[in-house]
């Protein structure tokens, strides 16, 4: 089992460690619920440096990206970062991840799931071969943190000379944090404000430690993975395996926003665009359980009696207070409002689809 | 940490014996690994179980776990507390945070539940 370097400084502060994605990593230190109310209302500090780093390299970096991804790699300048996916040419998903621009058009760091990294490693390897492009799995390297919730930036701003008033959502800059070189980039899982931030250091507990001591005193908390899922379910924030995969096209999953089909060939385009023409069978909705009892993933989903399908990621929302989940119905059964019914245990429990994200934050 | 007047299963359930009767719940080590209980699905009174069955269901945020019955016998009260406040299994487990009562079909059931010191040993061997 691989540990992070901050695997020390999480059993100092009690966390329940867990296995997840090969990886030994906090699932909660004080408790899930309190965890999750203080990333919405004060402020969270994750580690989060299992997650995948991957460079591409080379006069055809942004060339390789473009053709492996469907947003628009081209319009990202250096300090900029978008959203977006490894796509098969059947359209459907390899991995979600963030595109890091880093110089243009030859520096581009992809941001890609623990449990992923090593076959979108592959993916990219095998799928650029042909380009001049140099890829480089740096995920042992890097550490990553992220600070989230409405006093993120009042928290990191004294740590850092980067002046983060100034830093847009879904942008970077460089700097040090508590002394040590960082990427810092306005991103997160959470739903809420924050930043995360990338190092190479072989001590990023300094900076772990100077935000829990200046954060403490505001109401921030360390916080484990069952938060990070809960938070990002309650933002609807895709995972991977549970909401996309190899067998969900990005389409089906709501995301045709990150589809630019004017940018040229993409892998996945042609399959896209025909099932854009031909119309979706079925999409990524939101639902509601308004019976008692929690959905979980692969709970069995019917519509008038007949199993369609099963749950994928499902939840109680700490901060909703709501049982949640997400769940591909047939196109026909999506509209917000239609009922359904899902097998709990022995129980047929009654289910609403519902507008997303269940949690908005509120805008200053 | 555990009472001595308990007796213990190993899948973490406590009995609190008083006559021919039972209080059930789980042990402070299981809802430490539930996490926040968010819902208790109870079972009717009534019901009849024999020992090693399901009795009830426990859901914190992340997991579902079955109650087993340690021992045979009929449901004769639920914590109807818990319906609203299922967190009181986290607050007390031992106490407030107690899930049923059971009357007992055979005392002598009791004898292969472990007391306190056996639990506390049992647990040890887990954490290694």
């Amino acid at each position: 089992m691989k540990k992070t370097r901050l695997n020390q400084v999480h059993r100092e502060a009690g966390a329940r460690l867990i296995e997840f994605a090969g990886w030994e990593m906090p699932v909660e230190y004080r408790g899930l619920i309190e965890e999750h109310l203080a990333v919405r209302t004060k402020a969270g500090l994750f580690d989060v440096s299992h997650m995948g780093e991957i460079i591409v390299e080379g006069p055809e970096a942004l060339v390789l990206v473009q053709y492996l991804t469907p947003n628009d790699a081209g319009k990202l300048l250096p300090g900029q970062i978008q959203y977006s996916a490894l796509t098969t040419p059947q359209g459907t998903f390899v991995d979600d991840l963030l595109v890091y621009c880093l110089s243009v058009p030859d520096k581009y760091l992809l941001v890609v799931n623990a449990a992923n990294t090593d076959k979108d490693f592959a993916w990219i390897k095998e799928k650029g071969a042909g380009f001049k492009a140099r890829v480089t799995n740096e995920s042992d390297r890097y550490s990553q943190l992220a600070l989230q919730g409405p006093l993120a930036q009042e928290i990191l701003q004294p740590l850092t000379e980067i002046d983060l008033s100034q830093m847009k959502a879904f942008n970077y800059a460089y700097g040090q944090v508590a002394g040590i070189d960082s990427l810092v980039s306005r991103t997160g899982y959470t739903g809420e404000d924050g930043f995360e931030i990338y190092t190479v250091s072989e001590t990023p507990e300094v900076i772990w430690k100077a935000i829990v001591d200046r954060g403490e005193p505001l109401g921030l908390q360390p916080v484990g993975l069952g938060a990070r899922d809960t938070l990002r379910l309650e933002a609807k924030l895709m995972l991977y395996g549970n909401d996309i995969s190899d067998k969900t096209t990005v389409l089906e999953a709501d995301l045709k926003w990150i589809v630019k089909f004017q940018k040229g060939d993409f892998l996945g385009k042609a399959a896209l665009e025909q099932q854009l023409a031909e119309g979706l069978k079925r999409k990524l909705v939101g639902f509601e359980v308004i019976d008692k009892g929690i959905a979980r993933p692969h709970y069995p989903v019917y519509i008038s009696g007949q199993k369609v399908t099963e749950v994928c990621s499902g939840s109680y929302g700490p901060y909703v207070k709501k049982a949640i989940g997400l769940v591909y119905l047939p196109s026909e059964a999506t509209a917000i409002g239609t009922e359904f019914e899902i097998g709990i245990r022995d129980k047929m429990a009654k289910a609403r689809v519902v507008p997303t994200p269940f949690y908005k934050r509120e805008k200053k | 940490m555990y009472p001595e007047n308990f007796y213990y299963s190993q899948d973490h359930e406590w009995l609190k014996v008083e006559g021919e009767e039972a209080v059930l719940g789980i042990t402070d080590f299981a809802q430490k690994q539930l996490g926040d209980i968010i819902y208790v699905d109870l079972p009717a009174v009534g019901k009849t179980v024999e020992a090693h069955q399901t009795l009830a269901t426990v859901e914190s945020v992340k997991s579902v776990s079955d109650v087993y019955s340690p021992v045979a016998g009929e449901v004769i009260e639920v914590n109807q507390q818990l319906i609203q406040t299922p967190e009181l299994i986290n607050r007390d487990p031992h106490g407030q945070g107690w899930i049923l009562k059971l009357r007992l079909k055979d005392k002598s059931e009791l004898n292969s539940l472990m007391k306190a010191a056996d639990y506390e040993k049992f647990l040890e061997g887990l954490e290694h």
